[in-house]
């Protein structure tokens, strides 16, 4: 049981590093991509080790404590936020029998740990003891606090849809045809409102407000420096895996290969693509676009972000899962 | 207006004002009347200089000037209005900025840098430099670490 | 933004006061400007700006230096609009020695005007983008703005500070290439002008974050004293190049832009739709450069009579004025700048209390300012 805790956390705290890694290199290169030039090109072939240069370098670099800051909270953030971010994944099927622990209440598992996270950057934010600090913080308690609710209702649709709140199940549900596929519209809509959420929940552009360089220069962790600013930035990128791999877990079949019905011929040869590669390529897709997003919208105001979703996404969610309540009952679904 | 009808309206106001035509009508007056000519000439419909362009501080050596250049968009004429200040330890004149709102930091940065005051000033505070430093763009200020006398 | 009375009522209250200080080292301050900001929440009640951190007294050097010489320091202001500012100088030396300058340095001096103003608003463009939280604008307003820079380098030497103008005219003739690289510019420019729509103008959240923000009506631009974009934007006519025409501009055909909003949003459209004016400008002036002198002859010393010369330019940011007052000497007796940014400066507390943080940082990218402008 130790034996096999220690290599699971093993593992984990090795993704975490490795997809922090891929993802840095792929926002580079996307970034490039999207701003007509070329991106890193230095390191390594093609710029492949850039990203591990630069964890180098945070790792190398003095880490230092502001003299008026809480330095117990100050130190103690970023182990809470990148904790919380390597606990989210621990029940997302990563390929056929790949999982960590199915556990029968997943969804809800990963939406209660996902917002713990709020209460690691409100400590940073608190302990920095700077006002930037403090203001980015308390946007970003703001805006995680009401985008979790659209987020989380929209993930109730498919689990309404499903019947069941373990991921594994989930995933099972959608062996003749993915949600977004079967769903109807709801399924539509809820998939829409939960990248908006995701995004906005991951504090990333255009939703960056706990950041806003422009006007806070670095939001909660300005004062950071150092390891633990990594720690904030792999935690980032690892929360905004768990968001896409929930989001293609939910919505596109997370590991099931693109099966259509009862269609048996064209589903064996969807089959021979092994079922981490579709994983990992829907994933991969929806981080492409939360990129892509990132790197075209400018910011929202504060109380735009909150209006859009107290006003808009929030309504549309609740009717939404009106909807599709009336669509199960009814046995409208495929 | 033409200069001469601007000369006879201001004279109207201002009976000693000195007039001198180069590329503008200037007018010097004492600035004692200073402020109601200024007030006259942005609200009298005949005159309505409405922009104030630019507010100069000259140091004469013997006296100090403040000099106002001011343009109407209505009439698309443009006026010189000059108050010399023979006092150099205390220069005082009215402040225009319940005038023209851009005084308010046009005088701010003429009293920075020549040490005139303006009466009435809202907020008159040094722009650039601190306090305690002494007025650089006077002829007799004197620098002998950065001003290399020839 | 709030109604008035909201803001009274905040300003009023006892509750201790929120101050930070944007700057002077600050991303959105674009140099080293330094604002207090009183906040209550994420609201601005208070903004007071701070400056004098790059102040170089360049109107107590051009007291020590000669008519020639001083020109040179003033591509330091405004160095987005750095001809723009040498052309006011040489303008006002010319005005002095009573110098007609050729037609084909008026020519030049327009085409380089209007290039160097497409480049000011390009880059103005991309950090705007970067101010508002898109990235990407910022190279697209670079891809362009590299191509004007690499035909100054050719004609001028410099990308930057060009230092161009000289009394008389401008310092050296065009480079054989410049017309064929301008043919060249203007293809791909407006090819690029609608994506400049397609990133920013279109979208939704750039919309939400520029319309009614910042707004300032016509009657407060005129009392502050704004010019160029910023006073267009509230639909007051203030373009130099039509109210007083200056080297040859009397002859060129093109439109003042004016947008009534008074908003950021007006403020924007303005200055893209300036960029397509430009445009118009280059295209009727580049196939019709008149041959002859680049320079009228002058004197190796200049001295211009004892008197006061006044000439005024439209740059990039507004209108900027040259106020010469001579001893008769070599040296001018007393030089002051009145610079577009400066005025456009104090009427920033007026647009920005009531707004959100959000909203300083927009109405500071619409202003456009350019500090060392500023602080001269």
């Amino acid at each position: 049981m130790l034996l096999e805790f220690v290599i699971v956390g093993t593992c984990v705290l090795g993704m975490c590093v490795f997809l922090a890694i891929v993802f840095v290199y792929m926002e580079r290169k996307v970034a490039a991509f999207m701003q007509i030039r070329i991106g890193p090109n230095r390191v390594g072939p093609k710029g492949v080790l850039q990203a591990v240069a630069d964890v180098l370098k945070l790792l190398l670099k003095e880490g230092i404590t502001p003299q008026a800051s809480d330095k117990f909270l100050f130190n103690f953030a970023p182990f809470i936020v990148m904790v919380v971010a390597m606990l989210a994944l621990a029940p997302i099927p990563f390929a056929l029998g790949l999982q960590m622990y199915d556990i029968n209440i997943g969804v809800f598992y990963i939406s209660a740990v996902s917002s713990i996270s709020v209460i690691g950057i409100l400590m940073a934010g608190w302990a920095s003891n700077s006002k930037y600090s403090l203001l980015g913080a308390m946007r970003s308690g703001a805006q995680i606090v009401s985008y979790e609710l659209s987020a989380g209702l929209s993930v109730i649709v498919i689990v309404a849809l499903a019947g069941s709140m373990s991921l594994g199940d989930i995933v099972e549900s959608q062996r003749t045809g993915w949600w977004i596929f079967k769903g109807h519209i709801p399924a539509i809509i809820a998939f829409v409102i939960f990248i908006i959420a995701g995004t906005a929940e991951l504090n990333r552009a255009p939703f960056d407000m706990a950041e806003a360089e422009s006007e806070l220069t670095a939001g909660f962790h300005t004062e950071y420096t150092g390891m633990r600013f990594a720690m904030f930035f792999m935690a980032e990128y690892v929360n905004m895996f768990t968001v896409c791999a929930v989001g293609a877990t939910l919505f596109l079949g997370g590991w099931m290969p693109f099966h259509v019905g009862h269609f048996e011929s064209f589903n064996h040869i969807m089959d021979f693509i092994p079922s981490v590669v579709w994983f990992f390529g829907k994933t991969f897709f929806l981080i492409f676009v939360i990129m892509w997003f990132r790197w075209t919208f400018p910011r929202l105001r504060i109380d735009q972000l909150l209006t859009l979703e107290w006003k808009y996404l929030m309504p549309v969610s609740l009717a939404n899962m009106i909807l599709v309540a009336l669509i199960v009952i009814m046995k409208w679904h495929f | 207006m033409t200069n001469e009808e601007l000369k006879t309206f201001i004279t109207a106001q201002v009976p000693e004002a000195i007039f001198e035509e180069t590329q503008y009508l200037n007018i010097t007056v004492p600035a004692e009347k200073f402020y109601s000519l200024a007030k006259h000439l942005r609200t009298d419909s005949s005159a309505e200089f409405d922009y104030l362009i630019c507010v100069t501080g000259v140091d004469w050596k013997d006296s100090l000037m403040v000099v106002y250049h001011l343009q109407s968009r209505k009439h698309k004429h443009v006026i010189v209005l000059k108050v010399k200040l023979t006092d150099r330890v205390n220069p005082k004149v009215d402040t225009v900025s319940d005038i023209w709102r851009t005084a308010e930091f046009h005088e701010r940065e003429v009293f920075d840098l020549f040490g005139i005051k303006f009466n009435n000033h809202p907020d008159l505070r040094r722009l650039f430099m601190d306090d305690t430093w002494g007025f650089p763009l006077r002829k007799d200020y004197v620098d002998d670490v950065t001003i290399v006398q020839l | 933004m709030r109604p008035n009375e909201e803001i009274e009522e905040l300003l009023e209250s006892k509750e201790e006061d929120f101050v930070i200080n944007i700057g002077p080292q600050h991303p959105s301050t674009h140099g080293v400007l330094h604002l207090k900001v009183k906040l209550q929440g994420e609201t601005v009640l208070d903004v007071q700006p701070h400056l004098g951190y790059i102040h170089r007294s360049i109107e107590k050097m051009c007291e020590a230096s000669t008519y020639r010489n001083f020109i040179y320091l003033t591509s330091r202001m405004d160095y987005l609009s750095a001809h723009m500012n040498n052309q006011a100088c040489s303008m006002a030396v010319e005005q002095g020695m009573a110098l007609a300058i050729p037609e084909r340095a008026k020519v030049i001096r327009i085409l380089m005007s209007e290039l160097t103003r497409i480049a000011s608003h390009t880059l103005w463009w991309g950090a705007l983008g970067l101010d508002l939280g898109a990235t990407t604008p910022f190279f697209i307003g670079f891809r362009d703005r590299e191509e004007i820079m690499d035909i100054f380098e050719e004609s001028c030497g410099a990308r930057l500070t060009m230092n161009y103008n000289v009394p008389g005219g401008v310092m050296y003739d065009i480079h054989p290439n410049f017309q064929k690289r301008v043919h060249t510019f203007l293809v791909n420019f407006k090819k690029n002008l609608p994506e400049y729509d397609q990133l920013l103008t279109g979208n939704v959240i750039f919309q939400s974050r520029m319309k009614g923000v910042g707004v300032i009506s016509a009657e407060d631009a005129i009392s502050y004293g704004c010019t160029g974009p910023v006073a267009r934007g509230s639909g007051v006519s203030c373009d130099m190049r039509k109210w007083f025409p200056y080297d040859g501009y009397e002859g060129a055909k093109f439109d003042e832009i004016l947008e009534t909003g008074g908003d950021c949003f007006s403020r924007y459209m303005v200055r893209v739709r300036e960029m397509y004016e430009s445009v118009k400008i280059i295209e009727q002036y580049i196939d019709n450069i008149p041959e002859g002198d680049f320079q009228a002859k002058t004197k190796n010393v200049v001295k211009l009579p004892k008197g006061e010369f006044y000439s005024r330019v439209e740059t990039a940011r507004g209108e900027l004025g040259v106020y010469i007052i001579s001893d008769g000497s070599m040296k001018p007796y007393r030089v002051k700048f009145r610079s577009p940014n400066f005025s456009n400066l104090s009427a920033l507390k007026h647009m920005a209390v009531g707004g959100k943080i959000g909203d300083l940082v927009a109405i500071m990218a619409t202003l456009d300012l350019v500090i060392p402008d500023i602080d001269r």
